[in-house]
């Protein structure tokens, strides 16, 4: 029995069957977290010129040059004042103070800031271009979740389709300020 | 469920669709046909708008929020000025023929704003051509005129940036610099002959005395 009893603790206690694994992991899973906090956004600084193909998987902030691609598809791009963008660009948001020539699609906003410019086809749900942005090109807004609109739509047909009622209710009859001249 | 209830669903709660702050400079005005305009559209999937300019933010968040379209922002108003500039005014036209590289009947609607009116007959002819070459059946033109009991003199050296305010129920209009004034007071049958492609669906005289028409082309 006391043998087997000291046989069986010291098995309880390390080696044999290994501490439950749920304790190390979170403090692990911490630090890492910290770390990627701390470099969380990524700086291309004025000098840096780049040409090909830049990806990524956290926030990134140029101010120098790139030609190519880019793509961030999770994460938020900013061009900063010195930044100079000759690219295709594919992020989950683009903000843009510096110039970028080429398209821009964001799967969540584009932010043409003052003093910044775009040319090129910007696509993306959301679109701002501040007071003293420039932007030469084309927007596409696509609607959030438009596939579901869609499909929603057949189901309130018992109602009058929406191309019938094609005159709009009378808008604001104070603050209208126009006559009728002819049709 | 109505057009203007589908346009009302599709306010959007983000902020690109604030409007800029009020600036009681700037003249407000009430509109009537913008919100016509609006209406010929939202019965299209994926409309196509044409936007002459000059490029307005908030504008273009609203449109894009409204209509769920894409926008082609063709600043003529910046091309105008550079060719003010470069004393080449007379090679504008030429340049307007080429600058509309869409395809005919591609596009479901244009904001053509006050353009018309700084340009001379035959430049003004060559765009409405142009406009009306690339407007789809049924599409829509909304177009501002200075009525001649407007101020007088036609040498305005400014555009205007209109600015749709209060839900499209507004337009807010704010003066820039231009190198070019006013340079004709079109009266209404010289409108109608210039788009002669299209017929004249709504027309309006605000109290500011301009006229706002909306054209429509034919199906």
């Amino acid at each position: 029995m006391w043998k087997r009893d000291e046989a069986v603790r010291p098995t309880g206690g390390q080696p044999v069957v290994p501490p439950p694994p749920a304790a190390a992991p979170p403090t692990a899973s911490r630090t890492e977290v910290g770390h990627f906090m701390e470099r969380d956004i990524v700086n291309i600084g004025k000098s840096v010129v780049i040409k090909g193909e830049l990806n990524g998987s956290e926030d990134l902030t140029i101010e120098g040059h790139v030609e190519g691609t880019i793509q961030l598809r999770d994460h938020v791009l900013t061009i900063g004042p010195n930044g100079k963008i000759k690219a295709q660009v594919f992020a989950k948001m683009v903000i843009v103070l510096g110039e970028v020539h080429g398209n821009v699609t964001a799967t969540e906003k584009v932010d043409i800031r003052d003093n910044g410019s775009v040319e090129g086809d910007l696509v993306s749900p959301r679109i701002a271009i501040a007071e003293g942005a420039h932007f030469k090109g084309s927007v596409d807004m696509q609607r959030k979740g438009a596939p579901q609109q869609k499909q929603e739509q057949p189901k309130p047909a018992v109602q009058p389709s929406a191309g019938t009622a094609v005159v709009p209710p009378p808008v604001v009859p104070q603050a209208a300020a126009g006559q009728r001249v002819g049709a | 469920m109505g057009l203007l209830d589908r346009i009302s669903s599709r306010k959007s709660e983000s902020e690109a669709a604030v409007f800029p702050p009020p600036a009681d400079s700037d003249p407000l005005f009430s509109t009537k046909a913008l919100r016509k305009f609006l209406g010929c559209l939202t019965s299209r999937e994926l409309p196509v708008l044409i936007d002459l300019g000059p490029v307005v933010g908030s504008n273009i968040a609203y449109f894009g929020e409204q209509l769920g379209c894409k926008i082609f922002v063709v600043d003529l108003f910046a091309d105008l000025d550079r060719f003010v500039r470069e004393g080449r005014l007379e090679d504008f036209a030429d340049f307007i023929d080429k600058k509309f590289t869409q395809e005919a009947a591609s596009v479901d609607g244009i904001l053509c704003w006050d353009f018309i009116d700084y340009l001379d007959k035959v430049t003004s002819q060559r765009l409405a051509n142009q406009l009306t070459r690339v407007l789809r059946p049924d599409g829509a033109l909304l177009g501002f005129f200075s009525s001649s009991a407007q101020n007088g003199d036609t040498t305005h050296s400014h555009y205007n940036k209109f600015i749709v305010a209060d839900e499209g129920v507004n337009l807010r209009a704010r003066a820039y610099p231009a190198l070019r004034g006013r340079q004709s007071v079109l009266l209404n049958r010289d409108i109608i002959k210039l788009f002669s492609g299209l017929r004249v669906s709504d027309s309006f005289l605000l109290k500011n005395n301009q006229r706002e028409i909306l054209f429509r082309k034919p199906a």
